[in-house]
């Protein structure tokens, strides 16, 4: 919010620099975002006096005598066309700074030093300047956007700056407010915190008005809608005379950025920046049925806004309406249909307080943000709807553009706008801070902030005012008390009162953790991706219209379509992000993810869903292989005490015939595998990437698993290779499990050559296992080892007809 | 007699400038020394044609042939082989300034790594760990924590819906909710986890993580707050980080302040970091807001608590000096390589 110090400077004396008064703000609670200098770019600029002024022939400039007081009288060479003997015009100093505009002399572009120079043979030192060329226009000073040099008044002092004068020696202050103090919404809400923590008196502006006998026969304010409008104050003024606002007006509104209109819409603006009020001026002319009507739009009703804009509305919209129509879309915008205009002589003022939800919703839906609806959001509170009523009645007497009649509409639900007593204990708020304020301190500091306190024993008791809506209870006194007493008072403590409690991780988390780790030591990369994917990956996966990844939970307002759907599968984002690394140049690597998946019960969601933990790695380039991938899921098995089974299988996105899924204890927990080239060419992938997905969750006994120490045996262990001939269709895993099954003492089972070729007969393949036997209780006798051979290689034969290679 | 031994050593002598490895050597040294067929050796067996009185002097003669032999060729061996091996080194010579055997090993994640950073600090001071949802319902994520629907503070953050009651997590706070219905007291906890906002641009990522911070026991003040997070930052930013408190507003705590640390850049001076004010906002905080104890069912006269939420990307951006939020989300190896867990 923009804060002139000018203007803030009628109710608080403030005889601090601009940038102490920053820091007191922010200590308080109110971050000055930015300070700007008003007239930074101009300096040097002074009333000068021209005492002769002679055209110089066959152009339109003038040769001037400029007397410029203190500073001496110069020649000056000017193109103005109203330079004249006698007149009052800012004179740029030679090393002044101002505007330079462009050739039209109204766009400014950038700022220009004035340096001594010659025109047409005239020497110039000096230059007479426009309003532009002081960044002043017509709201700030008159004739300020004349295309011509700015007229001083005759009473100004030849030599003194012309920045006072201008209103260039000003500064404004863009403070952002929290949202739990929509009081502050405003110059006088602002001003009063600087009252408070400069310790100054509040100087309240001017409320009082005359109101006149005459009375509107017949005016009458309906609210339906009190839900939505808790109070609506209504008042009638004649005898408009619209015109142009004075200067010191329209120079306030043009310090924050609003431009003057008319007087009547002015004061409406004036107010609320003043006040933080919202405030509207209806045309009673073109008022129907003599009535204002606060009421919920009908669905499909429209309204024409100020802006030329038409809107159709539903019933979650509030209207103000007259006997008949529409005239105002409430809280955020006046409708054409009633505005002011040069012919108007009657208007209603409005003064309400609007639902700040009600307004929002409004807002956003029909994408309409205005100053008022911006406020209403925040909040307004009744208070403010009174006080800027008297306000904006009392400046149409000071501008003396209308009568106050005595038509006066308060449509409220009863809310007081008197102080409330609140009793709160001394010692709660001091163990809310872990420090003792004087009692002295705490009375200054809450009667500063007008809060009428008062002191008895431990007991603080404090008139809060109404406009003070977030006061609740001690907390919120202990807030008010440090933020103004000085948080550097906070000091640094250690919890002397609190038990002893244990830290750390829990069992999952370590485990999570030494899994990341482990797979950072396998030379994986942790990555991170949005929990969000986009329709399209599913179409990259080439997942069926019935697979359950197409069950993702849609967000109803997503950024954009890419993220609209809460992950089913951590694959499409990893395919992703190789396909990014590969066309920054990166052409191997290793990913890995340890991400959630979304699995909702029903949809749309009436339930939490369930956030499945999963592991996704991503492997590609050159040296990968399925077999490389595999040794990963192999080590994440290991890290994580557990032992996985593999079996072909066929996913849509990957290889047909490079696909397993992983079992672990016979549950199905996940996949490994070659990406499609299919998909390959669809992220224009230049090496071959594999792919692993795991539901951690699934893992039975995860996180109970425990290292275990089995001691070494006793007695000589014994291995045996075994070269094995047999059909092609087998299975290394086929013939490891019946190895396995042959014989207890089979610690280990080693596959160590592949053989196809001359040696054999055709269709057949050879492989070479290593058996590892450990004896257990006792030393393996003499032939044990050899008949466990031959039980093995019987039960081979018998199953699927393995022979023994010769 | 004597002729033939000195004959044999000239022959000894002589036979070595054939012998150009440690084998042949051998193979040389055999000729002379094998028991049976060595030449030295057979001087030996003549020993019982010797006439009886010849006998000693010739014993004598073979002896100190042999012993000098066996240590000549004890030389020569160890000579051959130390030249030998010589040559096998030279044989072996590298370029050292070839690059090394890639062993790639990778790194957690920029975000784990501040995350465990975080949570070693307060795990240190009794904090423990409790998971946080990424989805979440409306209670638990505004109204509990006293953001009722018409409040303004839910303008503060653009929030995701799923349906009109389950949205995507704004901020961890929630979890505070779910850790003070099911925790028994006193607790203090810590909740790293994702949260979303609708904000997409080159300082906001939609997705970004926080880390909450609650305990809830008796006594609980804000001095508590400025004392445990003076230790945070040091730990975090070097021992000679500063905080400075300054009101701000949660709806979930009253008072709230945000926090600020000295800018370890540039000392307080003033730099580019610290847009020259001397101070970097990194994270806010507060006192638990009484009525969030009440909507949990926690006696607000016994207890009371504090609250603080960190923002881990922040953290590890000022940290580790990454420039630009997206990059954390990009999985670029250029960028996961660079960052190294510490």
């Amino acid at each position: 919010m923009l804060v002139p110090l000018s203007w803030l400077k009628d109710y608080v004396d403030i005889d601090i620099t601009p940038q102490e008064l920053e820091k007191k703000l922010f200590s308080c609670g109110f971050e000055v975002e930015e300070l700007i200098e008003v007239g930074k770019e101009v300096s040097k600029v002074v009333v000068g006096l021209v005492e002769e002024c002679d055209p110089i022939p066959e152009t339109h400039l003038h040769v001037c005598k400029v007397n410029a007081g203190e500073h001496g009288t110069f020649q000056v060479c000017c193109g103005a066309d109203n330079v004249c003997a006698g007149g009052k015009f800012p004179v740029a100093l030679v090393g002044a700074t101002v505007y330079m505009t462009a050739k039209d002399h109204k766009t400014v572009e950038g700022t220009m030093t004035i340096k001594k120079g010659k025109l047409r043979g005239y020497e110039s030192e000096g230059m007479l300047c426009s309003g532009t060329e002081l960044g002043v226009n017509d709201n700030m000073f008159p004739g300020g956007d004349y295309n011509g040099l700015l007229v001083l008044p005759e009473d100004a002092v030849v030599g003194t700056d012309v920045k006072p004068m201008l209103g260039l020696d000003d500064w404004i202050f863009d403070i952002s407010i929290t949202a739990n103090r929509p009081d502050c919404q405003s110059i006088l809400g602002i001003a009063r915190e600087v009252a408070a923590v400069l310790n100054k008196e509040l100087k309240m502006p001017a409320l009082d008005y005359t109101e006149t006998s005459v009375e509107k026969e017949g005016f009458r304010v309906t609210v339906d809608a009190q839900d939505l409008c808790p109070r609506y104050i209504g008042h009638y003024v004649y005898d408009v005379k619209i015109a142009e606002s004075p200067l010191w007006m329209k120079r306030r509104l043009a310090l924050v950025g609003q431009d003057a209109i008319s007087n009547i819409v002015d004061i409406t603006n004036y107010v609320m920046l003043e006040m933080g009020q919202p405030m509207h001026a209806f045309d009673y002319d073109y008022l129907e049925g003599n009535a204002i009507h606060v009421r919920r739009a009908g669905d499909g009703e429209k309204i024409v806004t100020l802006d030329s804009q038409e809107y159709e509305l539903t019933s979650n919209n509030l209207v103000i309406c007259d006997g008949v129509k529409p005239v105002a879309l409430a809280g955020v915008m006046g409708g054409l249909n009633s505005e002011i205009r040069e012919t108007t002589k009657e208007v209603v003022f409005e003064s309400a307080k609007f639902a700040r939800d009600n307004i929002r919703k409004t807002s956003r839906s029909l994408g309409k943000r205005t100053d008022a609806s911006a406020k209403y959001e925040k909040g307004v509170d009744e208070f403010a709807t009174i006080h800027a009523m008297k306000r904006a009645l009392h400046l149409i007497e000071e501008l003396n553009c209308g009568k106050v009649s005595c038509t006066h509409v308060d449509v409220n639900t009863g809310n007081s706008i008197e102080p409330k007593e609140m009793k709160v204990s001394i010692q709660r708020v001091n163990d809310v801070l872990g420090i003792e304020v004087p009692n002295e301190e705490i009375l200054r500091i809450m009667k500063n902030l007008c809060f009428q306190p008062k002191i008895d024993g431990d007991e603080l008791t404090l008139m809060v005012p109404a406009y003070r809506e977030d006061m609740e209870s001690y907390p919120d006194v202990a807030e008010e008390v440090i933020r103004m007493y000085g948080y550097e008072h906070v000091i640094p403590a250690f919890m002397p009162a609190a038990q002893v409690t244990m830290g750390g991780m829990t069992q999952k988390q370590k485990k999570e953790l030494k899994l990341k780790r482990d797979l950072c030591a396998l030379g994986a990369y942790e990555c991170i991706h949005y929990s969000f994917f986009s329709p399209a990956d599913l179409d990259l996966l080439r997942l069926p219209q019935d697979a359950p990844e197409r069950t993702a939970i849609r967000l109803i307002n997503p950024i954009n379509e890419d993220l609209s759907l809460m992950r089913t599968t951590l694959a499409a984002s990893m395919l992703n992000a190789i396909g990014r690394n590969q066309k920054k140049g990166n052409l191997e690597g290793r990913l890995y993810e340890i991400g959630k998946i979304f699995v909702p019960k029903e949809l749309p969601l009436t339930d939490y869903p369930d956030e499945r933990n999963r592991l996704c790695i991503g492997v590609f380039g050159d040296r990968e292989s399925f077999f490389t991938l595999k040794g990963m899921a192999e080590k994440v098995a290991e890290s994580l005490f557990v032992k996985f089974e593999y079996v072909p299988a066929k996913k849509t996105f990957l290889h047909p015939y490079q696909t397993a899924a992983i079992l672990c204890n016979g549950v199905e927990i996940g996949y490994l595998g070659k990406v499609a080239y299919e998909v390959k060419n669809d992220l224009d992938l230049r090496t071959d990437a594999y792919l692993l997905e795991i539901d951690v969750r699934m893992i039975p006994g995860l996180y109970e698993a425990k290292t275990s120490f089995a001691p070494l045996s006793k007695f000589a262990d014994e291995k045996r290779d075994l070269a094995l001939v047999m059909d092609r269709s087998i299975t290394c895993g086929q013939v490891e499990e019946i190895i396995r099954n042959s014989c207890k003492y089979i610690k280990g089972i080693k596959l160590f050559d592949v053989y196809e070729g001359e040696q054999i007969p055709k269709e057949k393949r050879s492989m070479a296992f290593n058996i590892h036997f450990v004896p257990q209780d006792e030393a393996f006798e003499a032939e044990s080892v050899d008949n466990f051979v031959k039980k093995i290689l019987k039960n081979l034969k018998n199953q699927l007809d393995i022979d023994l290679r010769s | 007699m004597n002729d033939r031994l000195s004959g044999i050593k000239q022959e000894i002598l002589d036979g070595i400038d054939q012998l150009h490895n440690s084998k042949a050597a051998y193979e040389f040294r055999k000729q002379f020394m094998d028991n049976k067929t060595g030449k030295i050796g057979q001087l030996m067996k003549e020993m019982k044609n010797i006439a009886p009185e010849e006998r000693a002097n010739f014993g004598k003669g073979v002896n100190e042939l042999k012993e000098w032999a066996l240590q000549y060729f004890d030389e020569l061996d160890a000579k051959m082989k130390a030249k030998e091996m010589e040559m096998r080194y030279e044989s072996e010579k590298i370029d050292v300034t070839m690059p090394a055997a890639e062993e790639q090993t990778g790194n957690l994640h920029p975000i784990t790594q501040t995350r465990n950073q975080i949570i070693d600090i307060f795990a240190g001071m009794g904090f423990e760990v409790f998971e946080n949802k990424e989805i979440e319902n409306d209670y638990y994520n505004f109204t509990a924590l006293n953001t009722p629907k018409d409040h303004p503070a839910r303008d503060m953050q653009d929030t995701f819906y799923l349906s009109p009651e389950y949205l995507l997590a704004t901020q961890t706070s929630a979890a505070q909710i779910h850790a003070m219905e099911t925790k028994e007291l006193p607790i203090k906890i810590l909740c790293p986890g994702k949260v979303f906002r609708s904000d997409d641009d080159a300082t906001h990522s939609p997705m970004f993580h926080q880390m909450e911070g609650l305990v809830v026991d008796k006594k609980i003040t804000l001095c508590d707050l400025k004392g445990m997070l003076d230790v945070f930052v040091k730990k975090i930013y070097g021992e000679s980080t500063t905080t400075r408190l300054r009101p701000s507003y949660f709806p979930f705590t009253e008072p709230s302040v945000e926090v600020d640390v000295s800018c370890f850049e540039c000392g307080g001076k003033g730099c580019k970091l610290c847009k020259g004010t001397g101070w970097i906002e990194i994270l806010g905080g507060g006192i638990v807001n009484k009525k969030v104890l009440e909507n949990c069912g926690i006696d607000s006269d016994k207890y009371s608590g504090l609250a603080f939420g960190i923002g881990i990307e922040r953290t590890a951006m000022l940290k580790y000096g990454i420039n630009n939020i997206k990059l954390l989300f990009e999985s670029d190896l250029r960028v996961l390589e660079q960052v190294k867990d510490n």
